[in-house]
């Protein structure tokens, strides 16, 4: 089966070995059904990036199903496949978990092998699961976890038990952190209104709620698209048109180095474009310590307030995305205002740690999905299932059924 | 911080081996101009002394026994070559006539 990453620089490429991930769900006798479609090498929030079309959101197909993931999301809101798999860098699993309406998970960093996987920011990606409901992430979960020798970043740690907490959900006596940062300009009235009954209904189940207050999250935006174009300006150098994928132009006269950068100016689409320029740019002399430099700084503080939370809270909530899902074309020429859909869910890739997205309710403005995310510390990806399956049960005896059942039929 | 202009973006592209067209220089230069001005904010920490983090392990030299294992055939290397000959890489010339 061809990947792709949902660019032309790799159309029709079959790759000559298995991910371990892969290799652990054909391990776990899961069927493979196909690969879905993504924003070009992870690069977006709404999978219009990708080289192949848009895919459009089951709940509107009108819009984005989020991004880069939003081929897995799709697949699972149109009940096409009842689990799948994502790779989650600055969002791309949590962020098309949210405006779908089904569950996201990013493991701790080094939680899944990330051997095999097609590299875009070596130090923030991370595979992990895709399903419509908390434990059936947690089975996936605990499939394609574990540590890989063949990825030297891998935890070498047991699995955390994911399982077992989402079959044992429950908040009672836990502190749940609300972050200050996480709300204002640019959050969608509807989305804050359904966070803030999410935090209610914690506290009716037994949490005790703790405001937060980490300056440094402001930051991490920004911070991140400096690291992540600076690390894919460098994992990309390998598309150079001479061992694998696209090459075009090799017509006996060029040389190989003009063969590569017309392959790469005929391969990669815009945003991998812009993505490149910018992380060489951050990278270059005379910049690297005023941008590159300052954005790891950045990256430092944001850890340590993460940790400095986690002394006085279990896990902290948070809306996943500012609103709900976009119509396609929207944000397409404006790359900052696509950025700003991965504000919350950035700060957890920056620190390495935990997070899930799961829905909690819709949008009365648009009736469209809005995501709950849970962020726990690193290695204690199970305090996501707790609690995640304690608000999924409270929310489903709410609503009275699954939020997908009020997804229009396609 | 100074912004990013259309000569600039060409250099840029020219180091990153990215042959861009002229209408692709114009649109990148504005785009690349908004969100560099927007970035920029990380400098407000620039003089703090903390450590840089470029990575979320703290791990140093992971290592492995130094043991020959299976690994992927010839054909299975150059199987996705765009072009091969007695099972090697054809690759455009990357010496100059001179």
């Amino acid at each position: 089966m061809p990947t792709t990453v949902g660019s032309k620089m790799l159309e029709g490429w079959m790759p000559p070995y298995d991910a371990t991930l892969v290799k652990n769900l054909k391990a776990a006798d899961v069927v493979i059904l196909g690969k879905t479609n993504m924003d070009e090498f992870a690069m977006g929030s709404s999978t219009e990036n990708s080289a192949y079309g848009p895919t459009g959101n089951p709940w509107d197909l009108t819009r984005i199903p989020g991004g880069s993931g939003g081929g897995s999301s799709a697949a699972l809101a149109a009940y096409e496949a009842p689990l799948a798999i994502g790779t989650d860098t600055g969002g791309s699993i949590r962020q098309p978990a949210a405006v779908t309406g089904t569950v996201g998970v990013k493991p701790t960093y080094g939680g899944v092998s990330r051997y095999g996987m097609v590299a875009f920011s070596s130090s923030l990606d991370q595979g992990g699961p895709c399903a419509r409901t908390v434990l059936d992430a947690a089975l996936l979960h605990e499939a394609i976890a574990g540590h890989d020798p063949l990825d030297s970043t891998s935890i070498d740690a047991p699995v955390p038990p994911v399982v077992e907490a989402a079959r044992n959900g429950s908040v009672a006596g836990m502190r749940v952190g609300v972050v200050k940062q996480f709300r204002g300009e640019g959050y969608q009235a509807g989305v804050v209104q359904r966070f803030d009954e999410s935090v209610e209904l914690l506290k009716s189940l037994g949490a005790e709620i703790v405001e937060l207050d980490c300056p440094t999250f402001d930051l991490a935006l920004s911070a991140y698209y400096l690291i992540a174009p600076s690390e894919c300006s460098s994992n990309l150098a390998r598309f150079d048109a001479m061992r694998y994928g696209l090459r075009v132009g090799d017509d006996g006269t060029r040389s190989a180095e003009d063969v590569t950068a017309l392959t790469r100016e005929a391969g990669f689409g815009d945003e991998v474009k812009r993505r490149i320029i910018l992380g060489t740019y951050a990278l270059s002399s005379g910049y690297y310590d005023a941008y590159y430099g300052s954005a790891q700084k950045v990256r430092t503080l944001i850890t340590r307030e993460f940790e400095q939370a986690f002394e006085q809270v279990d896990v902290i909530v948070s809306p996943t995305t500012p609103t709900t899902a976009f119509p396609i074309g929207e944000r397409a020429d404006d790359p900052m205002a696509m950025y700003l859909a991965d504000l919350c869910t950035i700060p957890t890739n920056l620190a390495g740690n935990a997070a899930m997205s799961l829905p909690c309710g819709l949008a009365p403005e648009d009736g469209l999905p809005v995501g709950l995310q849970i962020i726990a510390p690193a290695m204690k990806d199970d305090r996501l299932y707790k609690v995640g399956a304690a608000v999924e049960a409270a929310f489903v005896e709410k609503w009275g059924h699954p939020l997908l059942e009020e997804a229009p039929s396609l | 911080m100074p912004g990013i202009t259309r000569e600039e973006v060409a250099h840029l592209a020219r180091l990153a081996r990215l042959e861009l067209k002229g209408e692709e220089l114009d649109h990148f230069a504005g785009q690349l101009d908004d969100i560099i001005g927007a970035v920029a904010r990380v400098a407000e920490v620039a003089d703090q002394d903390v450590p840089p983090t470029s990575h979320p392990l703290p791990l140093t030299n992971v290592m492995r026994a130094d043991e020959v294992r299976p690994s992927l055939t010839p054909e299975q290397a150059l199987s996705g070559a765009p072009a091969q000959e007695q099972q090697r890489f054809k690759v455009p010339q990357i010496l100059g006539e001179d």
